[in-house]
């Protein structure tokens, strides 16, 4: 009697309060649904946008093989102007490389002491002060490569001028460092524990086990860590606009004064004509980085799927 | 009574662990009680008993592999061939070099099939040792031929463990990748509770055919399987040991009443 009687109360209760439900949850099916998707939108706006304002560029004007293949890049000059792009990729690409140079070996090294080796409170206030090296603004660090460096080097190497492929790339290998280092660490804790027990149960030490289970099997995982911190360097501008000396240059050494990609477009896009081909040839370098830290971003990407999967 | 053990290498004591007033707590609980415990050389002891009762952590002790957790603390002593291994000077890589052990899952290291076998052995030989790739793929095929998979495996050493292989297979693969050092002891913790039946029996065969040449110490949730697959049988109940017999006997007639009652299902 009392069973049936609670029964039907609850499917009556159970009625009603899956019709307000099935609203709410509708509505915040569609609000999920609208944010998850904007981003997917913003992404391909910025695209186009960019693509667009350097589309009349690309398709009519540009002379591939001068755009890729000069070192002059003189987008002002009045009979002549010219507008290759080499001395810029050779300048964003020397400081990345020298920044990976700097940043990858510490970053992993950090990564493994904060994941394999660190315990309790040290890990704690390690992975707070390697949030706090992301959170500096890049302005800061072109600061520092600025008012401290530059002396610096200047004065310990004994050249004219700090400013220069060694300042900027170790100031922007410092700002790669805490992201290689977050993303190896999520690498490394991704292995299951069981490997290192079954390592350490066969009698290996903790070094033999980061070296020869634990490495071999994130090894995908840091890769992408470091794929994403070459990204980050080709991205960057402030601090690279502000360190790099940013004079047009095929550097030969590391004291040379360079100039990135990212910063020509940063300081001069402000001081061209909207619409004139000097602005177009610009977004047209946003294009070209657009699409090389798409490829990265991609590939890191597909290379930590991959490391899932396996 | 088993004799196996006069075919094996001379050794001063027929006692292969022996844990003298063990006490273990994890944090502020504890598990273990004044433990004592003579488990025979050669010979298949398995522990039974309820969940949390102690077993795996009896069995983790026995190479240290408990102190990985960090938060452990242990009073009393166990001897394993009448070391005391938790005195000061022992090492833990020549502790482990003694006492193997297996895993509740399957666990092959994420590296070949043929680097899983080796794996101890590289880590164990000594520096002035060379071995050439003949002597450790040698060493492979003896470890491999033992468990009888090597007619399974031998046209795929080189490729990831895990590829292809049943968890019988691969759990036969965990055994294998204790022998190459020789070790004395080999623990297993419930080895067989990931396999189904048939992977099951041929583990249990496998571990009856080691026994002898090493003295193994079994934990098993299914009591089935203690009778078949051991000599000698501990229950322990609430970190305490309870009853420490031959197997035949302790099924047949237990001397304990919290025995019989877990024998015959009435708890556990």
């Amino acid at each position: 009697m009392s069973g049936q009687h609670t029964d039907a109360a609850l499917a009556e209760n159970a009625g009603d309060s899956l019709d307000a439900n099935w609203y709410i949850d509708k509505l915040f099916q569609g609000v999920m649904f609208v944010c998850g998707i904007s981003a997917v939108l913003f992404v391909l706006g910025i695209f186009a946008f960019v693509f667009a304002e350097g589309a009349e560029f690309v398709i009519k004007t540009i002379n591939w093989s001068q755009f890729l293949l000069s070192p002059r890049w003189a987008p002002t000059s009045d009979y002549n102007p010219t507008y290759g792009i080499l001395a810029l990729i050779a300048g964003t690409a020397s400081i990345t490389v020298l920044a990976m140079a700097v940043a990858v070996p510490f970053s992993l090294g950090a990564a493994i002491f904060i994941a394999e080796f660190a315990k309790g409170r040290t890990r704690e206030v390690l992975k707070i002060l390697i949030e706090l090296l992301a959170a500096i603004p890049s302005v800061v660090w072109g600061f520092i490569g600025l008012a401290i460096m530059n002396p610096w080097i200047i004065e310990t190497f004994d050249v004219p001028i700090g400013l220069n492929v060694l300042n900027c790339g170790l100031i922007l290998g410092l700002m790669a460092a805490p992201i290689i280092t977050s993303i190896a660490e999520d690498a490394l804790k991704a292995v299951p524990d069981t490997y290192r027990e079954a390592s350490e149960a066969l009698g290996a030490s903790r070094w033999q086990t980061t070296a020869r289970v634990v490495l071999p099997a994130a090894k995908n995982g840091l890769l992408a860590a470091v794929l994403l911190g070459v990204g980050r360097g080709f991205g960057e501008t402030m601090a690279v606009l502000m360190a790099s000396g940013h004079s047009i240059n095929l550097p030969s050494s590391v004291f040379d004064s360079v100039r990135a990609l990212t910063a020509t477009i940063a300081a001069e896009l402000g001081e061209t004509a909207v619409g004139s081909e000097h602005y177009q040839a610009l977004f047209t370098i946003g294009i070209f980085l657009f699409t090389i830290t798409f490829i990265i971003n991609m590939t890191a990407d597909w290379i930590i799927r991959g490391s899932k999967k396996g | 009574m088993d004799n196996s053990t006069a075919t094996q290498k001379p050794l001063a004591s027929t006692i292969a662990i022996r844990a003298r007033n063990l006490n273990l707590w994890y944090g502020s609980f504890q598990a273990l009680f004044d433990i004592n415990l003579e488990i025979k050389q050669g010979m298949i002891t398995s522990m039974i008993g309820p969940s949390g009762c102690g077993k795996s952590t009896i069995l983790r002790s026995v190479d240290r592999i408990n102190e990985r957790l960090g938060y452990v603390r242990i009073e009393g002593a166990i001897e394993v061939l009448d070391q005391n291994i938790y005195a000061p000077e022992v090492e833990l890589a020549q502790l482990r070099k003694q006492v193997g052990m297996v895993f509740q899952r399957p666990n092959p290291l994420p590296i070949s099939l043929f680097d899983n076998i080796i794996f101890g052995h590289r880590i164990h030989r000594a520096p002035n040792e060379k071995y050439s790739k003949q002597d450790e793929s040698d060493i492979v095929e003896a470890a491999l031929r033992k468990v009888l998979l090597w007619d399974k495996v031998k046209d795929r050493l080189h490729s990831k463990a895990t590829v292809g292989l049943s968890l019988e297979e691969q759990q036969k693969l965990c055994i294998a990748r204790l022998l190459p050092v020789k070790p004395t002891v080999l623990l297993m913790d419930e080895p067989c509770s990931a396999l189904d039946p048939k992977g099951t029996a041929a583990v249990e065969e496998l571990i009856w055919e080691l026994r002898g040449e090493y003295s193994i110490l079994l934990v098993t949730h299914n009591m089935a399987q203690a009778r078949r697959a051991s000599e000698e049988c501990i229950f322990l109940l609430m970190g305490r040991v309870v009853e420490h017999r031959e197997t035949d006997q302790m099924f047949m007639s237990p001397s304990c009443q919290e025995t019989a009652n877990y024998i015959e299902g009435r708890y556990g």
